[in-house]
């Protein structure tokens, strides 16, 4: 497993998740003493094992390509927290 | 005699037989409420107004009618709050009901009320939601466990007559360990998802937690099954729980698993889950000692793969469609930077950061892949030991309730809360907390729960168990004293 050094500011960024840079050094310490407990890991032989990913093996499940009954646009848009004109307002994309 | 006391099964007789109403047991649970919420702070709201307007017309000939259920907070009920605890769905009405919800309501009962959790049940305490912690009953400075700290404190305070939770990792068998109620995680796939936030989509299941097995077993009876609507829920058929507890346990085999009777596992907690299934042996089961030799790896897969399906969950909250919008943001990047810096807290921060960081470039073989194989080995560890025993007996928690802010700074040791109870969402198997007894600590007693732990689908024979048990003891009749209301019984 690779080292433990965690860019914290990075992955935040990637989760797109603002930090202090107070959090940063608590999150960093925090999370390098959970990744050094999870490194143990290393230690169990997983050759020839196959990863899983769901307790059961359940594949594809199909239902017929028809419309079903779903939200109507107001439902839909009353937790918005902003809206105009029976559509979600975005913050500007395109400068 | 409060009526709040009651069991549900109990109140449903004499709904059923007309001797209290609908209208009745909603007021008197609202009463006990304003009594002894302000002390423990396991609801975050409920609505009288509209639970009186359905007990009004609700139908007490159906075989849950008249009875209040009180919900967790990430559990989806139509016009109702649904915060899962979080800021950043401070507000969100929700606009359908989950699939368990709509099944309980067909039944006649009434959901009622929104229980305090760990903010999108990330924790073991409680603590971590965005509203307050809850208190435990028996010692209002100690965490009722979590992340259905909420629904486990209100059950075991008599202030619902039975909720339901969810459980990724312990969620619901640890709280109800810790406050001295059941609480049944069900095999994944028992009991849809549809209108559970989610937190890990492979490990959560909703649950009930509830007085005594029989309760557990009723609410089994109408949550389980086949949902058209999550495709994960299993085509299982689903036996009537409720009718077919009083099995025994004559000739069942019970495994010991010696990887859970170790060093660090508090000395009463040994002492009580010991004598419980000497119990039960005394009851005419057979003990066997197994062993689960990938234990000690299984909060270290826990933490890499529930982390990564969280971050992947919560990408959700964006600001956009629903929930909190952070103001004055510049640009669409710092808008969602500063919607998620503002709107989560703590934890949920670190565990989108740890989950982000093993699924990201360069580190998904070493952490997320590798889990995913440790994973493969734990679930064989249990199936193996399925096929020599028919249940597998253990504590629930390693400790009783620990103290408010004891653990908060240091994620680890609060993650070891958990150590006992997430090995079964990773295999998927079922498992319930049942009240075995109490530690004596620092003057006051502190519940000890018994975890009994199936093969997937087999919830009855682990209710069968429990129900033995229980009913030849008397710890799942113990109550609180607070509030001043204590139980008959």
């Amino acid at each position: 497993m690779s080292s433990t050094k965690l860019e914290v500011e990075y992955v935040a960024e990637l989760a797109r998740i603002k930090l202090t840079p107070e959090e940063v050094n608590t999150f960093r310490a925090q999370l390098e003493i959970v990744l050094q407990h999870v490194e143990r890991l290393n230690q169990v032989d997983v050759s020839n094992v196959e990863p899983m990913a769901h307790s059961f093996p359940i594949y594809n499940v199909f239902r017929s390509d028809e419309p079903q009954e779903s939200l109507d646009r107001q439902a839909a848009l009353a937790n918005a927290p902003r809206q105009a004109q029976g559509l979600f307002l975005v913050t500007k994309v395109v400068e | 005699m409060e009526i709040t006391s009651l069991t549900a099964h109990e109140i449903l007789h004499l709904l059923r037989s007309k001797q209290v109403s609908p209208t009745e047991v909603v007021t008197a649970l609202a009463r006990r409420i304003e009594t002894v919420d302000p002390l423990l702070h396991a609801y975050l709201s409920y609505d009288l107004d509209r639970a009186l307007a359905e007990a009004a017309s609700v139908d007490v000939g159906l075989p849950l009618g008249g009875l209040p259920i009180s919900i967790k907070d990430l559990i989806s009920v139509k016009g109702h709050p649904c915060s899962c605890a979080s800021k950043i769905l401070e507000g969100y009405i929700a606009p359908y009901d989950a699939t368990v919800i709509s099944n309980l309501r067909a039944a006649g009962a009434i959901p009622f009320g929104r229980l305090n959790m760990d903010e999108f049940a990330m924790g073991s305490s409680t603590e971590n939601s965005a509203f307050g912690p809850t208190k435990n009953p028996w010692d209002t400075t100690r965490t009722p466990g979590g992340s259905s700290g909420g629904s486990a404190a209100a059950v075991a305070a008599d202030e619902a007559f039975a909720a339901l939770g969810s459980d990724t990792g312990g969620s619901i068998r640890q709280p109800a360990a810790l406050c001295g109620c059941v609480g049944l995680k069900p095999t994944y796939g028992r009991v849809s998802r549809f209108g559970l936030v989610a937190f890990a989509s492979s490990l959560d299941q909703i649950g009930p937690l509830t007085k005594d097995i029989q309760d557990a077993a009723l609410l089994m009876d109408f949550i389980a099954g086949l949902d058209k609507n999550d495709s994960t829920s299993l085509p299982e058929p689903v036996p009537k729980f409720s009718a077919n507890l009083d099995k025994g346990v004559k000739g069942l085999k019970i495994g010991l698993p010696k990887e859970y009777f170790i060093e660090g596992l508090d000395p009463e907690v040994d002492r009580a889950v010991r004598i419980a299934v000497e119990y039960l042996e005394g009851l005419g089961a057979e003990l066997l000692e197994i062993s689960l030799p990938h234990t000690e790896h299984a909060l270290s897969t826990y933490y890499i793969i529930a982390p990564a399906e969280a971050s992947a969950n919560l990408a959700r909250f964006d600001g956009v469609r629903y929930g909190f919008r952070a103001a004055g943001s510049e640009g669409l990047i710092d808008h969602y930077g500063r919607t998620r810096e503002e709107g989560f807290g703590a934890e949920v921060k670190r565990r989108v950061i740890l989950g982000t960081y093993v699924l990201s470039s360069g580190y998904y073989d070493a952490y997320y892949l590798r889990a995913q194989k440790v994973r493969t080995l734990i679930r064989k560890d249990f199936a193996e030991a399925f096929e020599k025993v028919d249940v597998i007996a253990c504590p629930t928690s390693p400790t009783p309730a620990f103290r408010l802010g004891e653990r908060i700074n240091d994620p680890l040791s609060m993650y070891l809360a958990d150590a006992f109870t997430l090995a079964a969402n990773m295999a998927g198997i079922c498992g319930i907390s049942l009240p075995c007894g109490f530690a004596e600590l620092g003057g006051n007693r502190l519940p000890i729960g018994l975890q009994i732990l199936g093969r997937e689908l087999d919830e009855l024979t682990i209710l069968q168990a429990a129900y033995a048990y229980e009913q030849s003891t008397d710890w799942h009749k113990a109550r609180p004293g607070v509030g001043g209301l204590v139980a008959s019984g």
